[in-house]
């Protein structure tokens, strides 16, 4: 119900909004609870286990009961908290947990069943016959299970992600922040304030106290006036600090457009749903406030049954009085202050029960003291309480119950790096330990200090360490009178008697479930919040943990601070994964790379395949072509009879340079590279420290003292790093230096028995055997522009590699395919380059996939006796010289069935097709046009002294099991004249 | 995670790369027990401890970075190339 | 006292009054036949073993903090077989038989859902290495097939096909494997040992080992000397500081592994699903959250926790795989401390001291080894012999070269497995 002239929102303008298909009236400003409350409606949700109604407990993103789904579709967002959801004109919500409506859920059933469904009953049965676990017992659990529902597609939002830095981040606006955040903004120092909320002020919002003879709302009015003016200080609102990190790290969600219509939030448009904030603060001030805790009673669940703070925020906040006989239950002085409230704005007081005999207060009500309620009647709406009083038990109608069992310390940040937050005695909490987050101090509530004077002094106090710790001059604190009345408060978590009380609302676990937990020995809080699943709900406990283990302690005969506390972990508040992985959907994920020639590539309908960040074409379909091999094994021929061009840019190009550079090669690869002549490339091999292969490539000599080396595609970075490694961890007294050249030229394979033709025809230089023997390299003429030409070949043909500045590349492309057309040849992809290259026995990463020595690889012969390499040593221990480790063979099909399939697995034929008999595995395959089958590559045990044998070849996933001839890897041109002719 | 590149700054740890223990290589010639120890054993305290990294995403820096792994306090960062961890030569 | 349908009804209809400990707390006695360190599903599996296969009752668990509170309690609860190098294959076969039985075998319920795994890739590299992995699978007597891409899609609707930077290609499944509730099989094996005459004793950290003439002879704890004729270690995250009380540096450096869970939701995600890009891992518990994870923060790591860049690493993963999952909240997040090898795989095996035994070095594996773990472990100190399924997790592996088992072939890197 509205009361006319109360709130902080008078005169806003109305909106319409819908709840579960009602459409009802609310003013901007308010949250979905505070409207819903406005027009009377308690009921929101359902409970997780027992179905039962539940209205909203709290007025802030701890709400563990009203939680609701807002939209459709691409659109729909489970688990929203009403009290934290703003309204809009149009918005629409609905219950979630329940079918077919809140009113009417039929899993209510379900409570009638709770004597069954005490803590952990699930471990103990439903485990007979074993396979009905799958097909019966946990599929009617799981559909159970969950609250909200996500639609199945695709999210139509937009999220973002930023970097922020500051000074200083306050978390929390309340007089503690308001406070620090204008003791450091005064002095000088780069402040953000982040308060989750959409407005600024904390619980000055919601309490009627002064602050310097003026409303605390003007008195943080007239701050933030200040603080806005202030070009050092960033506002944040809307904006939940949600976790603590690493060196002064901080994690932040930013609900940007939740409360604006969905149109401002949706693909194309201009503002995200949600960002998500790393702050890196040199100093932070935790200013979190405190949470409310409830008492648990018999039935303390009932929809009307809210904390006592949250009733006073929609009172002196919204302007709504949730009930009109309101009752208030409490432990502590400060909850009396929801009485007065309530009477002062009319509101009729049905009874005040405090648990203490001596409460020190008092009021123009009925006022029952050492008092406890052990019980609620009514079914979505409380109707009444039964009071317990040394005069006996008497009902109390009542349509709302204020409850207050204390507060609790806001600690989550504090905890996030592992420190254990302290119990307190006196203020019957746990306070966050000292130093418990480096560079962050903590100030008011959640310190432990519960009133307005304190909060404001040690808001100042915290800004002014903090200040000071950054070497600024901090104006003298002016702090204003304000209240400063003593937290006075009595233990009280469950009231004894009959009946369920619950501790954690969502979850359904009541004392009970916990005094089992104890009695079946969980007595560790750890045992006992997993046995029953306390303070795993969305609220993660913030409501219900301390009252638990007071519980749990109670019921173990230990103190609270002996029987410990959970840790709260990151996040705060839930973070949706949208926000947290922003910038990846679709394609977004990871960075693309593009050739110079992907463009041309795409206008001859090439099929771009990713090959780690890279796109390349797998091969270039021509009109007829109706598969891939088809293409593929023209490709392969135009290559071996005339010439083929392909773009080989993607392999990492490092540029060395200095004095030492053979020497550095000579210990980077296994063979030696210093004695390597000026124009000339040789083959190398690289290993890791523990001896495997971690790459090969060519590396050619330019000049004395340069080098230029090419790595795999695959492991171009690897290589690079590596490098860095060796040069300045393990020989930073040698004299290179080098650089990743990879982007800054294009390369392309001119490849075949035209290949020197068609060069001759383009460069500049005459192109000859003499000129340009195989494995020779140097400086080339492009039409007219300077690039290196490299007599290469991974293909076995005449060949060479011809390097252009990238910005040439495209150009280059065209014309070599324009060339290479005219001469019968054409271009050709990665398709055909595979197959070339096992034609040829040349390995890529499919077999030096880690687990391989040069040994395996047939090429123990490149590893130097004569000097010192990376890995030499480790390259010598027994089991990676041993004779029976799977080595490198040719595959050639002699069964029925011409096939052979990469990772298919060898046999000896006859024996069983079981591990222990395995023998080996293919690593590449593919159809040779140029010796009419299929042919593989594998590793096989002692391979090279089985050439001839049969292998049984079988491959389970595709189902291929044939025969094998073992033979040569180099299926084509063994003596290698092609190449060097 | 924040990490104080001499050269650099501080910067945030998605800029860098992780090696492992800062360890002083064996020297050539050394037997197979001690490249054992040096490539597969590792003390790995929960402490202070000696690491490298590698600052990929900025100036290319190897850094020997004393680092708590208790705490992830980091106590130190120096230029792995002033470290003398190549070992005997 | 027996779990069944019938008690949890009688239990209900009189009040609950009836339910007994799941374990006793017993004072550690002067001297145990065999004290194991770590009361984690390794130990308490291994402890259960030891009583109920070997006869060897005389039992301790020494536990630090609560049963439980390692590992076991803060995985993303995967079980799987689908290794493909000899010494892994066998050994994580003869774990998902033991996981079969589970639950009849301990009278509890630990929820091994059978759900299977799909392992996607997304190019040819990663479909042969996924055929090749299948094969040997089938090689070792386990099931797994693959999936085309229509296929997956029929079975995931909700992936992303039609936008991604890496199209799904396929996938490689696993019917068999699943998920299990992670602490549940840590109680049910404490229940079981116990039962059997096993002490649990938490709250119990060791202190030293004490080795004389080369072997071992006891403990010293936070609660006294305790005498030991044999000592087991199954301390993992921990295993280098265990193991160095007896002087020994072991092959291992420890990493942090970061979990995820999100808020319940109703179920959407019916299987486990794995991405080779972005290493992403997810599953959908039976109460609703999403459970996932990734790699590791990659740093050395004693600290049970992480920081943002793997976080949101995870997350970025998540929603380019997927998007109709973008709107579940990341409801808590957590670290394990990782026993990482420079193979990556496991070391179950005689220490150099007489008497000491180790079972170290799970890396990504220890919740899916639990309950093969403790079953060849418990062989291993019973016998003093390698169970059939482990006789090729070696400590000295690493040392010769000899059977390594590098499935991800990264090298001795030890954060890169």
């Amino acid at each position: 119900m509205r009361l006319p002239g109360k709130g902080l929102n008078q005169g806003a303008k109305p909106v319409t909004f819908g709840f579960n298909g009602r459409h009802m009236m609310g003013l901007e400003g308010d949250t979905l609870a505070s409207a819903l409350l406005a027009n009377d409606v308690h009921l929101m949700g359902r409970s997780f286990k027992y179905h039962r109604p539940r209205g909203v407990l709290t007025a802030g993103s701890e709400e563990p009961n009203a939680l609701v789904t807002i939209g459709t579709g691409g659109e729909q967002d489970p688990n929203i908290r009403a009290t934290q959801q703003e309204v809009f004109e149009g918005l629409e919500a609905r219950s979630q947990n329940c079918w077919p409506s809140v009113e009417r859920d039929v899993m209510a059933v379900n409570d009638l069943a709770a004597p069954f469904f005490t803590a952990g009953f699930y471990y103990k049965t439903f485990m007979w016959p074993a396979a009905f676990w799958e097909k019966l017992y946990e599929p009617m659990i799981r559909n159970a299970a969950g609250l909200g529902a996500l639609s199945g597609e695709a999210d139509r939002d937009t999220y973002e992600k930023a970097f922020a830095f500051c000074d200083v981040l306050v978390i929390g606006s309340g007089p503690a922040g308001l406070m620090a955040a204008l003791t450091a903004g005064r002095a000088g120092a780069d402040v953000i304030l982040a308060e989750e909320d959409s407005r600024m002020g904390g619980r000055l919002l919601a309490e009627r106290e002064e602050i310097g003879g003026k409303p605390g709302h003007a008195w943080a009015a007239e701050v933030l006036a200040e603080l806005e003016a202030m070009d050092n200080v960033r506002l944040m609102t809307r904006t939940a600090v949600t976790g603590a990190y690493d060196q002064g790290t901080y994690g932040a969600l930013e609900r940007v457009s939740h409360h604006l219509p969905r149109r401002h939030s949706l693909r194309g448009s201009h503002l995200p749903r949600e960002c998500f904030w790393r702050i890196a603060a040199k100093h932070a001030v935790l200013a979190a406030g405190a949470i409310e805790r409830p008492v648990a009673f018999r039935n303390n669940d009932r929809p009307g049954i809210m904390m006592a703070g949250a009733v006073r925020a929609y009172l002196n906040r919204w302007g709504v009085a949730p009930g009109e006989r309101v009752t208030l239950f409490a432990n502590n002085d400060q909850a009396h202050r929801t009485a007065r409230d309530l009477h002062d704005a009319g509101v009729h007081i049905a009874a005040v029960i405090d648990s203490r005999h001596d409460a020190p207060v008092d009021g123009p009500y009925q006022v029952i003291k050492g008092a406890q309620v052990c019980g609620s009647a009514g079914r979505q709406r409380i109707e009444s309480i039964t009071v317990r009083s040394v005069k006996g038990e008497e009902k109390v109608q009542t349509d709302c119950l204020a409850m207050s069992g204390g507060w609790n310390p806001s600690v989550h940040l504090t905890c996030h790096l592992n420190s254990r937050p302290q119990w307190n005695r006196e203020a019957l909490a746990f306070v966050p330990a000292e130093g418990a987050v480096p560079g962050m101090v903590t100030a008011g509530a959640c310190n432990g200090t519960f009133s307005t004077a304190g909060a404001l002094r040690e808001g100042a106090e915290a800004a002014g360490k903090v200040v000071e710790a950054l070497g600024l001059k901090s104006a003298a604190a002016d702090l204003p009178d304000a209240e400063d009345d003593p937290y006075r408060i009595a233990a009280l978590w469950a009231v004894p008697g009959k009946g369920r009380a619950w501790l954690d609302f969502q979850n359904d676990v009541t004392v009970k479930d916990v005094k089992q937990a104890a009695v079946e020995n969980f007595r560790s809080v750890e045992h006992m919040k997993r046995y029953t699943t306390q303070g795993m709900a969305t609220d993660q406990g913030k409501n219900s943990n301390v009252a638990a283990l007071a519980v749990l302690a109670d019921a173990t005969g230990r103190t609270i601070p002996e029987t410990g506390t959970t840790t709260f972990r990151p996040p705060f508040v839930p973070v949706s994964i949208g926000a947290m992985g922003a910038g990846a959907v679709d394609e977004g994920l990871k960075p693309q790379r593009f050739l110079t020639s992907h463009g041309e590539s795409d206008t001859r309908g090439a099929h771009q395949l990713e090959v780690g960040l890279w796109y390349r074409a797998a091969y270039y379909p021509k009109p007829g072509e109706t598969n891939w091999r088809q293409s593929c094994d023209r490709e392969v021929t135009l290559v071996r009879n005339a010439v083929g061009i392909c773009d080989v840019s993607t392999l990492g190009k490092i540029d060395i340079q200095g004095a030492d550079a053979g020497k550095f090669l000579d210990f980077l690869y296994t063979n030696t590279f210093s004695t390597l002549k000026v124009g000339k490339v040789r083959y190398g091999l690289m290993l890791r420290e523990d001896g495997f292969v971690m790459d090969d490539g060519t590396t050619a000599r330019l000049g004395e003292t340069h080098f230029v080396m090419t790595t795999t595609t695959a492991a171009a970075g690897q290589v690079m790093a590596h490098m860095e490694f060796v040069s300045q961890v393990l020989h930073p007294e040698w004299d290179v230096r080098f650089a990743s050249v990879t982007e800054q030229w294009a390369q392309f394979a001119v490849a075949g028995p035209k290949s020197q033709e068609l060069l001759n025809g383009l460069l500049d230089e005459d192109v000859n055997s003499g000129t340009w023997p195989f494995m020779g390299c140097g400086e080339a003429t492009v039409l007219g522009v300077k690039g290196r030409l490299f007599r290469i070949s991974f293909s076995g043909e005449h060949a060479y590699e011809i390097a252009v500045p990238a910005r040439f590349g495209a150009a280059l492309f065209r014309e070599l395919l324009k060339r290479a057309e005219a001469m019968g040849g054409g271009v050709y992809g990665m398709e055909a380059l595979n197959v070339l290259r096992i034609e040829k026995g040349l390995i890529t990463h499919a077999e030096i996939n880690g687990t391989v020595t040069a040994f395996d690889l047939g090429l123990q012969g490149m590893m130097s006796k004569k000097k010192a390499f990376l890995g030499k040593a480790m390259s010598t221990r027994e089991g990676l010289m041993a004779e029976d480790r799977m080595r490198m063979v040719g595959l050639k099909p002699v069964g029925a069935a011409k096939e052979i399939t990469a990772g298919a697995h060898l046999f000896t034929p006859g024996d069983p097709v079981e591990r222990i008999y395995d023998q080996g595995y293919v690593t590449s395959a593919g159809y040779s046009p140029t010796v009419g089958h299929p042919i593989g590559l594998a590793f096989l045990k002692e391979g090279p002294d089985r050439i001839g044998e049969t292998v049984r070849l079988v491959d389970h996933m595709r189902g291929v099991d044939t025969l094998c001839e073992v033979v040569s890897p180099v299926f084509f041109d063994p003596e290698g004249g092609r190449a060097r002719g | 995670m924040r990490i104080a590149c001499p050269l650099c700054g501080e910067r945030d740890r998605r800029e860098f790369y992780y090696k492992g223990a800062a360890l002083v290589r064996p020297a050539e010639g050394a037997d197979l027990e001690t490249w054992h120890e040096h490539v597969n054993l590792r003390e790995n305290p929960a402490g202070p401890l000696d690491e490298l990294w590698y600052h990929e995403l900025g100036c290319g820096s190897w850094l020997k970075v004393t680092r708590n792994t208790a705490t992830h306090e980091i106590l130190d960062v120096e230029l792995a190339s002033e470290a003398g961890l190549g070992g005997e030569k | 006292m027996r779990f069944s349908g019938w008690r949890v009804l009688k239990e209900g209809l009189t009040g609950n009054k009836g339910w007994k400990p799941h374990w006793r707390d017993p004072e550690p006695k002067s001297e145990y036949d065999v004290v194991i360190i770590g009361g984690g599903g390794h130990g308490l599996a291994t402890a259960y073993y030891l009583a109920k296969e070997h006869g060897i009752t005389n039992v301790a668990v020494l536990e630090r903090g609560y049963l439980g509170g390692g590992n076991v309690g803060r995985n993303t609860t995967i079980v799987r077989a689908n290794y493909y190098l000899p010494g892994n294959s066998e050994f994580y076969s003869h774990s998902l038989k033991l996981w079969e039985r589970m639950e009849q075998d301990l009278n509890y319920n630990a929820m091994m859902s059978q759900r299977g795994i799909i392992n996607l890739f997304h190019n040819d590299g990663q479909r042969d290495a996924a055929v090749r992995r299948g094969n040997a699978i089938i090689n070792q007597g386990d099931d797994a097939e693959l999936l085309s891409r229509e296929r997956v899609r029929e079975l995931a609707p909700f992936l992303n096909y039609d936008n991604n930077r890496f199209p799904i290609m396929g996938g490689l499944m696993q019917r068999r494997a699943g998920t299990a509730r992670h602490d549940a099989v840590a109680w049910g094996y404490a229940r079981g040992a116990d039962m059997r005459g096993v002490d649990l004793i938490q709250n119990c950290e060791v202190t030293g080992i004490d080795v004389e003439g080369g072997k071992v002879i006891g403990v010293q704890t936070a609660r006294g000397p305790i005498r030991a004729k044999k000592v087991a270690l199954a301390a993992a995250g921990r295993s280098g500081q265990v193991a160095a009380m007896a002087g020994l540096t072991l092959p291992i450096e420890s990493h942090v592994l970061q979990a995820f869970v999100s808020e319940g939701l109703k179920p959407i995600v019916d299987h486990v699903i794995t991405f080779a890009e972005g290493h992403l891992y997810i599953s959908q518990s039976d109460k609703g959250g999403m459970v996932f994870g990734s790699y590791l923060d990659f740093y050395s790591s004693y600290a049970a926790r992480g920081n943002l860049p793997m976080v949101e690493h995870t997350m970025e993963s998540f929603v380019a795989m997927v998007p109709a999952l973008s709107k579940a909240r990341l409801l808590r997040s957590w670290g394990g401390i990782m026993d990482m090898t420079p193979d990556g795989s496991p070391i179950i095996d005689h220490s150099p001291v007489d008497g000491l035994y180790l079972n170290c070095g799970w890396c990504y594996g220890g919740f899916k080894a639990t309950p093969g773990s403790g079953h060849v472990y418990a062989h291993l100190i019973a016998t003093d012999r390698p169970h059939g399924a482990a006789t090729k997790l070696k400590l000295d592996r690493f040392r010769s070269g000899v059977g390594l088992m590098d499935e991800e072939g990264t090298g001795a890197q030890h954060n890169l497995h």
